[in-house]
Order: structure tokens, then sequence, then C-alpha cells
């Protein structure tokens, strides 16, 4: 699950990292009313539109503001604004909140970012003397400057790892301390908010010499989620994909993508295999639809209604592999719900496993207009012949 | 010879009381696994289906001597579970559960280290030797006595290609699921050594799919140490980048872990 900029600033600072003072606004007024304390002697702010995206900046999201109508202007000009940018995909997302944030002196920008690194099997904190760059392109153009330390569970991050890492960005002799309280604070909001991912992009050194989180983009680990309700309590549906919060809410591990087929699988890996075969068949999945190892009917339901809620869907491939599921039962569920949904494109199905004749024989004396195949590769081809027409 | 179980396994459950537990507990029994007894916190003394249940896995691994165990603890329990599991001597620990959140299974690797203990998941459909033992929630009937050693990240996938062998003719000497989380505990490279010292398997089928390392791993240690044949899939050519597909680790992020990069 991801959460906007002002609400990662509010997990990490409650866990003593520096994040400037800020407001959110929805409306112009708001945006002016909480701009006040920062435009106080001479003072200057940062207007952040706030959505589930990087290149904010880039896409012209963030814009320094110097006096109460420079706020008010950006802010209309934001809000209801879509903006574009690399992460959001072309038709980008609309602005519905900006952050009113206080504005600071930079001195230095640097990089600092946590992961769960699958090969150490350990919590990596990343830092680099590149901040303000997306870290991918330093990995790829000079992946020596990112320097890294892996945490043992047993200890958490300890003081002389947080110094190594702030002695080799060449941060201030008198500003370490500053840094590996920084540095050991985001660790703790990572592993106490089960984060599967936190990304301090800039961290910047002010002139004044603090030490403070300009921007901050948090992602929960969602298998986690069920012991952390106030972050769960953070999830904006806005910012999600429609079918995809329809589908988490009956179980479902729906992906929304750009082609004509609409899928509906038993199992993660079945799933993406068959959305390869359909690739390899010359045609594209409309989706990626896991309806989990023992699919009952309430589910498969949702699912079709999911499937023929997309108008790009031009036909429909289901691909089941009865294991302690039996085939006729799913066959049951299949019938049932296209009865129920009333499928309006060629429907693909193929059954394999336990029970599969009778399963077939169920679908055969339907009397629905089902397309069946009994091998994987001959049912995505049958898929893509249907959704051509 | 098959690895790491074989028909004198002799096996416990944790969970043995829930629904799940219960179900594929009978399922193993039925398909010859020698069920020796179950774990339920609280449930000790009372039994299932005539198999003794035990409140904790040290008590369970001495009065039935178990040296396997497969875990259908709930996801927020199953952290705690492996590890009471490999603190009480169990050599095999085999969790099927799936959506542990992965800070609990970096405390997990942490506290395994060190000691003998081998994990194979979590997220996965288990351990089968055909007609000998099943460990694990794989229908059983589609496998069938043979040379091919079949490793997998993924559930359904593996039935299939499992099934496709066996309709081939071609039977299976141990399927190993790995299970589809970032951090697990045995991998491709584990499997694969046992494969290749193993003298009832002539060749292999690696079955893997986007996110990580795991797959890249394993073809420079097939290169290096493997002289059966290996036949690689990788599922994922179609997904996008940075979106989760199903499984906790199959996801492409920062341009790693493709499935062309893999191939």
């Amino acid at each position: 699950m991801n959460i906007h900029e002002y609400q990662a600033k509010q997990v990490i600072s409650k866990f003593g990292v520096t994040v400037p003072r800020s407001k959110i606004a929805f409306t112009p007024a708001e945006a002016e009313e909480a701009a006040k304390e920062f435009l106080k002697d001479g003072g200057v702010c940062v207007v952040k539109a706030q959505i589930h995206a990087g290149g904010r900046g880039k896409a012209g999201g963030v814009k320094l503001a110097r006096t109460k109508d420079d706020v008010v202007s950006f802010t209309k000009e934001l809000l209801g604004k879509v903006l574009v940018t690399h992460q959001t995909g072309p038709a980008g997302k609309e602005v519905k909140k900006v952050l009113i944030e206080e504005g600071c002196q930079i001195a230095r920008e640097l990089y600092l970012g946590l992961v769960v690194d699958r090969a150490t099997q350990r919590v990596a904190v990343m830092a680099s003397s590149e901040g303000g760059v997306e870290i991918e392109e330093v990995a790829a153009r000079s992946p020596e400057k990112i320097l890294k330390e892996y945490v043992d569970p047993a200890t958490g991050l300890i003081p002389f790892q947080a110094r190594k890492l702030a002695f080799a960005l060449g941060i201030d002799k008198s500003l370490v301390n500053k840094a590996v309280k920084f540095m050991t604070g985001l660790y703790n909001a990572f592993v106490a908010s089960d984060c599967s991912m936190a990304e301090i992009n800039p961290l910047v050194i002010t002139k004044a010499g603090d030490i403070i989180a300009l921007d901050a983009k948090i992602a929960f680990d969602d298998n986690a989620l069920f012991r952390h309700k106030d972050i769960e309590g953070m999830r904006d549906l806005d910012e999600e994909d429609p079918k995809e919060v329809e589908a988490s809410r009956h179980n479902l591990n729906y992906v929304a993508l750009d082609g004509s087929i609409g899928c509906m699988v038993n199992g993660a890996g079945l799933a993406m295999a068959t959305m390869d075969m359909i690739k390899l068949s010359g045609g594209a999945p409309a989706n990626f639809l896991d309806v989990g190892g023992g699919a009952n009917k309430e589910q498969v339901t949702a699912a079709f209604n999911l499937l023929m809620s997309d108008p790009k869907v031009k036909a429909v491939l289901v691909n089941i592999f009865g294991g302690i599921m039996r085939c006729d039962i799913i066959a049951d569920g299949i019938i049932a719900a296209a009865k129920d949904v009333g499928i309006k494109v060629p429907l693909v199905v193929r059954l394999q496993g336990t029970n599969v004749e009778q399963g077939r024989k169920l679908l055969a004396e339907s009397g629905l207009n089902i397309i069946t195949a009994e091998k994987m590769d001959e049912a995505a081809e049958k898929a893509v012949r249907a959704a051509k027409g | 010879m098959s690895i790491l179980i074989d028909k004198g396994t002799k096996v416990i459950c944790q969970g043995i009381t829930g629904e799940q537990g219960t179900f594929h507990t009978r399922q193993m029994v039925a398909y010859g696994t020698k069920m020796a007894g179950g774990v339920t916190p609280g449930k000790g003394g009372a039994n299932v289906d005539g198999i003794p249940v035990f409140d904790t896995v040290d008590e369970a691994a001495r009065k039935t001597g178990a040296e396997a165990t497969v875990i259908y603890v709930p996801a927020g329990f199953a952290a705690d579970a492996i590890m009471e599991a490999v603190d009480a001597g169990i050599k095999l620990v085999i969790c099927i559960t799936e959506g542990i959140p992965v800070i609990d299974m970096v405390k997990v690797k942490r506290f395994m280290e060190g000691k003998a203990a081998r994990l194979v998941g979590p997220n996965c459909p288990g351990v089968i030797t055909p007609d000998e033992c099943k460990i694990g929630i794989m229908p059983g009937h589609i496998h069938k006595k043979g040379n091919v050693g079949v490793v997998s990240r993924s559930g359904t996938l593996t039935y299939e290609a499992v099934d496709q062998l066996t309709r081939l003719g071609l039977g299976q000497s141990t399927c190993v699921g790995i299970g589809g989380d970032p951090v697990n505990g045995t991998n491709f490279v584990d499997v694969l050594e046992l494969y290749q010292k193993d003298k009832d398997t002539n060749a292999i089928v690696m079955i893997g799919e986007i996110g990580g390392g795991a797959e890249e791993d394993a073809s420079l240690f097939i290169k290096k140490n493997v002289t059966k044949p290996v036949v690689g899939y990788i599922a994922g050519v179609s997904a996008p980048k940075g979106k989760r597909m199903g499984h906790a680790g199959a996801i492409i992020s920062g341009g790693k872990g493709t499935a062309e990069e893999k191939m």
C-alpha cells in the first residue's frame, strides 16, 4: 500500500526523523491560511501536489511561493489538474490536495532509502550523495556512489553503521550525530510500521545545519496491514484503480493491463503463464486476475463482474487447474456466475485437473456459448482469435 | 531415492485443529504420509482422527520422533510457529501459510542462522515424493513416481507442469515448491544441489517467475555444478513494471527482476 508524502512525513516524524513544518490543504483558502506562518518575516513556502507518484517536480507539481497571492494562485492551478509524470502512466493523476510546506535554505541534497534486500534477506540502508536524482538512475550510471549497510534485525541499525554512512557521504563532523539520529529514526519507523520501502529523496542539509526529509515516500507491506489499523486508515482509494479496489474487497488479486483479453486464473504463477501464452499467441491480456487456489462461486462471480466492467475486454479466458478444488465444482461456479453476470463477449474455458471430465460435461450441457479448450496454448489461441472477432 | 522426504519420514502438523490443518492432514494420511502428531497450543491431549495433538512442538517432537513439520498456522502467527519448530530441533520445516509479513520472515531467517533446520516456503504448496510421502497441499494423484525433479516458486503452475510431465509418461523423483515470497527458506540453488546428488533424479524442471535474482543465481550454479539436464521456465514475460503479480515476491522493481533478464 502506498501513501501520500504528507502522510509519510507524519509517520516518520513520530520516530524522530526531522521534517519541515507543513499543512495539508484541500482549498485555496486553506492553503492561504496554512502559508501565513511560513511567509512571515520574508520566508518562502512550497506548494506541493499530493499524488501517489514520483517525478512531481518535473511535471510542474511543486512550486515555490513568496507571497500569499502566489500560494493562492498555485493552489488554484494545481487542484483539479491532471499531473503526468514518468510514474503515473499517460493518463496521469488528478491533484486533490496540496501540501503547504515551509521553505528552507538548501546546502546539500542527499539520498537515503530503505528496502528489504532479497539477496541478504535483511533490511538494507542505502545512501548516496546524489540527492534529488532517481536512485535507479544512479545505480545504472555509477553504482559505486550507492553506499549500503545491511541491518541485523536482532540489533537494529547500530550507530556505527549510520556513522559510517554519514562520514562516507561527507557530512560535516558537527552534524554526524544528527545524521545518525535521522537514520536510526527512519530504520525504526520502517520496522515498526512494516514498510516495504522508505525513501527520503532528497534528504537535505540546510544552511542552518539541520538535517531534514524534504520529500518522503513510503510503501507498506500489504501482508502486515492487519496489525496497523492506523496505517490502513491512510489508504487513499482515489489514488488506486477502482477495479483493483473492488477486487481486493473480494480477496482477488487483480492488476489492470492494456490488452483486450480478460483473464481469470487460479494461482499467481499460472495466471502469469496464461498472460504470457496470450502474448505468445499474438494477443494482449486486459488484466492479471488470480482467484486463488480455492476459488468459490462468489469469487468467480465477482471476478466475472470485474472483467465485464472493463470495456476493453473483447474475450474472456478462464484457465483453472483443479487441484484439491474439483473441476466440476469450478464448472458449476463458472456457469452460475456467467448466467448471473451475463457474459457479452466470447468465453473460452480451459479446465484441467481433478474431475475434469465431469467439469467439461457440465460446461457442454449448460447451454452457455462456451468455447472449451484442453491445453493452455490452445485456449490462448482460441481467445486471441475470438477477441479479434 | 528422492530428496528431502521419503516413505520413512515422520511428520507433525502445526495448526492441525484448524480447518486447513485438519483437511490437509487427512489428505496427507490418505496419500500415505506418516502423520505422527499435531500441535495446537492449548489443545494438547486432543486428537484428530486418532493423531495425537500436543501443546508445544518440543513435546510433539520428543514424543513422536518426527523429523519434519508442516505449518498451516495463520499468517500473523506463522513466524512464531516456524521458530518454535526450529528451536525444537525439527530438521525439515515446511510452511504453507501465505501472507506472512516480510519483516517477520527477516527475523525468522536471522533466528535460523547457525541452526541445522531447513525451511521450505512460506507461501508454497509443499514437497512431495510420489507414492511415498506428501507434505503440503498439492493434489497427490497428478504425480507419478519417476526421475524428474521439479522445483518451483509457484503453486498451480507447478501442478500444470507436473500434470503435463505425468501425461507424457515422465514421473517425478521429488517436487519442491519453494514459495513465492521475497524472503523465504530453501532456494533454487539448494534444491538443485540436492537433485544433482540424488541418483534417482535424471533431469530437472525449474519454474521461476519475475522478481528478485534467484533464477539468475540458479543459472550460474547450474553452469558450474549441475551435469544433469535442466529445463527452465520463467512466468511473467507480459508483466508490467512496479506491479505486484499476486505473489508478494513477483514484482519488477527498478527495472530489475524482469523475465527477459532471467532468460
